[in-house]
């Protein structure tokens, strides 16, 4: 069974941040998480993290394998610990905090 | 793989949302049956078809097991396959704790008629970071249902998700879209629910979206004896039964009692059986009991209880009958051994399969585990008798109140099968025997009293008929004997002191003889006695009415004497008056008008 995500970004082969954004279909949310996610990577990790956004709409199987319930969850697989994002990555501040970009979950610039 | 396309559940949930599906109509509301012994009499019917049922209970309670069992039977027995999302347990372990219901999950997921998810979330590794759906949930489980074409589907325990997803206002949302999802996709659903606090129904009021049927569960402690119970709290559009129901979880699954309707609908046979006693069968109108009769047999200890149920027993398989023993004092081997020392061989009608022994001690298992077990033998076994010996080590682990209304199920259940069952009820003493039993008895047809009566320095035995409904029946006392040949009832002895028995009985008979001749000697006497009075009285009557006759005749002359010398009297004078006519009535004449002028 191939199920290979197909992959939106990928900027190194040996990449430090390995990171999977699961949405569901084209909608908004999805969008906006797309966008978010990829403007913090740009910003905070350029060069040194993999990114993929998979679309599990039609994807169950991989939907259960990964346990996603909310959507858009955003898996962080390296550098342990694992950690899930959930929402559509508008709070900047926790989206570094769950990256480990930040100590404090609600510290302000 | 080709992934199966499949409808998106959000969306049909919003328009469902919009719409607001018309709840069915009570008339129309259809009902699926759980397959979970006892609940569907209580729910006439089943859970509602196509909806969600919330059953809520505390941790142990039996939930998922619920679950479990209503995917199980609606895959197996109706043809509804079935999805279960668990939310709590991992999937190896509920494929083993179905396996203790007897439950072959692997193999019903192997044959794509049961399929389950088990939805896992850490909150230690959640973040959220904004707004979210639950998209991924709902992906998974429309997917598993059209993999398995799913009629029915579990959730256990929804509510899981508000310990471990932040955003319970998301999270509410989200779970009302499903279940408006589920129902325009006509699921029988149930959602279990952990309820922590008794005054409340789940932890997070998820019922306020399931508002069709709620159906709480309930273990607890009491007397040390662990009991489950299970309540409809509600059933929109139905009838319901509304009391507590005590329900057992073994390696057959849920059975909740009653197991059976109750009704007292059963047909009355007019068939009637021997007791296998044949001056017992006299004495119930000479046919012996009611079949489908329930026969209570009351009697203190060594009474003779168990030996005139093998006499019934033995005489039911001589007619190639099946009997039932519930023996929950003595070991089946102890009964049979026993009874043959009264020459009742039972072992033959073990091995001819005519008869078959449950035994246990009521301690084992609370009183709902011994109706259940009495339900589960009596449905394998199909027999004609039952034997329970004694109901009275029932009130060991339980109450009065209990016992009755489990015997009264018991009753019920057995007369709609048309089971004629001998309940054996032990005594304490000899004073109280017929209050202590007056609550069960009510139930019985028909009632025999066995007794131990001490005279003279013996025990012996008597039985009497307390009641038999529907037949004419000897009201008087019977001593029995229990001989190597069985029991033999003995003739009736009534005397100035009542029923005697034994060796009594036989020197009672030696002094009524004795008595008798001397009171047929003295009533002779009496009577010659008699004879002489009366020839005296007669005698002096006779005399008197000779002296009453004398003076009678003395009186009457002396009357005669009188008239005459009175008449005589009177001659004289009017002859007188004659003779001094003329101046008599001048004298008259004269007498009569100076009086006149005087006035």
């Amino acid at each position: 069974m191939k199920k290979r995500p197909q992959k939106a970004r990928s900027h190194s082969r040996r990449a430090e941040y390995v990171l999977r954004l699961y949405v569901s279909r084209s909608t908004l949310r999805s969008k906006l998480a797309v966008e978010n996610i990829k403007r913090v990577c740009e910003e905070h990790l350029k060069g040194r993290y993999d990114l993929e956004v998979i679309d599990i709409y039609r994807r169950a199987n991989l939907a259960r394998d990964e346990q996603i319930v909310a959507v858009p969850t955003l898996i962080k697989r390296l550098p342990i610990p694992l950690q899930r994002l959930v929402g559509d990555m508008s709070d900047l501040n926790k989206v570094l905090f769950g990256l480990d970009l930040r100590t404090k979950r609600d510290a302000h610039h | 793989m080709k992934e199966p396309a499949l409808d998106r559940p959000g969306q049909d949930a919003r328009m469902t949302q919009k719409k607001k599906a018309s709840p069915p109509s009570s008339k129309t509301l259809r009902k699926a049956l759980t397959g979970i012994q006892g609940l569907d009499e209580i729910t006439g019917g089943g859970l509602p078809s196509g909806r969600p049922t919330l059953v809520s209970g505390g941790a142990g309670s039996g939930k998922t097991l619920f679950g479990l069992e209503f995917l199980v039977r609606g895959t197996t027995q109706y043809d509804e396959p079935g999805v279960f999302m668990s939310f709590e347990e991992t999937i190896p372990d509920l494929t083993k704790n179905a396996e203790s219901l007897g439950f072959d999950l692997g193999r019903l997921v192997a044959d794509k008629k049961l399929f389950l998810d088990h939805v896992y979330i850490s909150r230690s590794e959640i973040e959220e970071t904004g707004e979210y759906d639950l998209d991924g949930l709902f992906i998974r489980i429309a997917d598993a249902v059209q993999r398995v074409g799913a009629r029915r589907i579990v959730l256990d325990t929804i509510e899981a998700l508000f310990g471990e997803l932040p955003n319970p206002s998301i999270l509410r949302a989200e779970i009302r879209r499903l279940f408006g999802w589920l129902k325009e996709k006509g699921l029988t659903t149930v959602i279990t629910a952990e309820r922590d606090r008794p005054d409340r129904l789940t932890r997070h009021g998820i019922e306020e979206f399931v508002s069709d049927c709620v159906i709480l569960l309930d273990h607890r402690i009491h007397d040390e004896i662990s009991t489950r119970r299970l309540r409809i709290v509600k059933y929109r559009g139905s009838t319901h039964g509304t009391n507590e129901y005590p329900f057992l979880i073994d390696e057959h699954g849920i059975s909740v009692l009653p197991l059976s309707s109750l009704g007292l609908d059963h047909s009355a046979p007019t068939v009637r059986i021997s007791t296998g006693i044949t001056r017992l069968d006299g004495m119930l109108g000479g046919k012996g009991f009611y079949r489908g009769s329930s026969i209570l047999l009351s009697g203190t200890s060594g009474a003779g209880k168990t030996s005139v149920a093998a006499h019934f027993v033995d005489a039911a398989c001589r007619r190639g009958e099946r009997c039932l023993y519930f023996a929950f004092e003595e070991s089946p081997r102890q009964i049979v051994r026993n009874m043959r020392s009264i020459g009742i061989d039972l072992e033959p009608w073990i091995h001819k399969g005519l008869l078959q022994f449950q035994a246990a001690r009521p301690a084992h298992g609370g009183i709902e585990q011994h109706l259940l077990v009495t339900h589960r033998c009596v449905s394998s076994f199909q027999p004609n008798v039952v034997v329970v010996d004694p109901i009275t080590n029932l009130l060991t682990v339980s109450t009065l109140g209990e016992v009755r209304s489990m015997l009264t199920r018991m009753v019920d259940f057995l007369k709609t099968q048309q089971i004629t069952a001998i309940f054996a009820s032990l005594t304490a003493g000899s004073g109280t025997l017929e209050a202590s039993e007056a609550d069960v008895s009510s139930l019985m047809d028909s009632w025999l009293l066995l007794k131990t009566i001490e005279i003279g320095g013996e025990l012996n035995r008597a039985l009497y008929v307390l009641k038999s409904r529907g037949m004419a029946h000897s009201n008087q006392i019977r001593e029995f004997l229990i001989t190597d040949d069985g029991l033999r009832l003995l003739d009736v002895y009534l005397g100035s002191e009542g029923v005697l028995t034994g060796a009594a009985r036989v020197s009672q008979e030696g002094r009524e003889l004795a008595a008798g001749t001397s009171r047929r000697q003295h009533m002779e006497a009496r009577g010659r006695e008699l004879d002489r009075k009366r020839r005296i009285f007669e005698a002096r009557m006779s005399m008197l009415r000779a002296e009453f006759e004398v003076e009678e005749e003395v009186l009457q002359q002396s009357i005669v004497e009188s008239k005459t010398l009175d008449e005589a009297l009177l001659t004289d004078r009017r002859q007188m008056e004659r003779s001094r006519e003329a101046d008599t009535a001048a004298y008259k004449k004269r007498a009569s008008a100076p009086a006149a002028v005087k006035r």
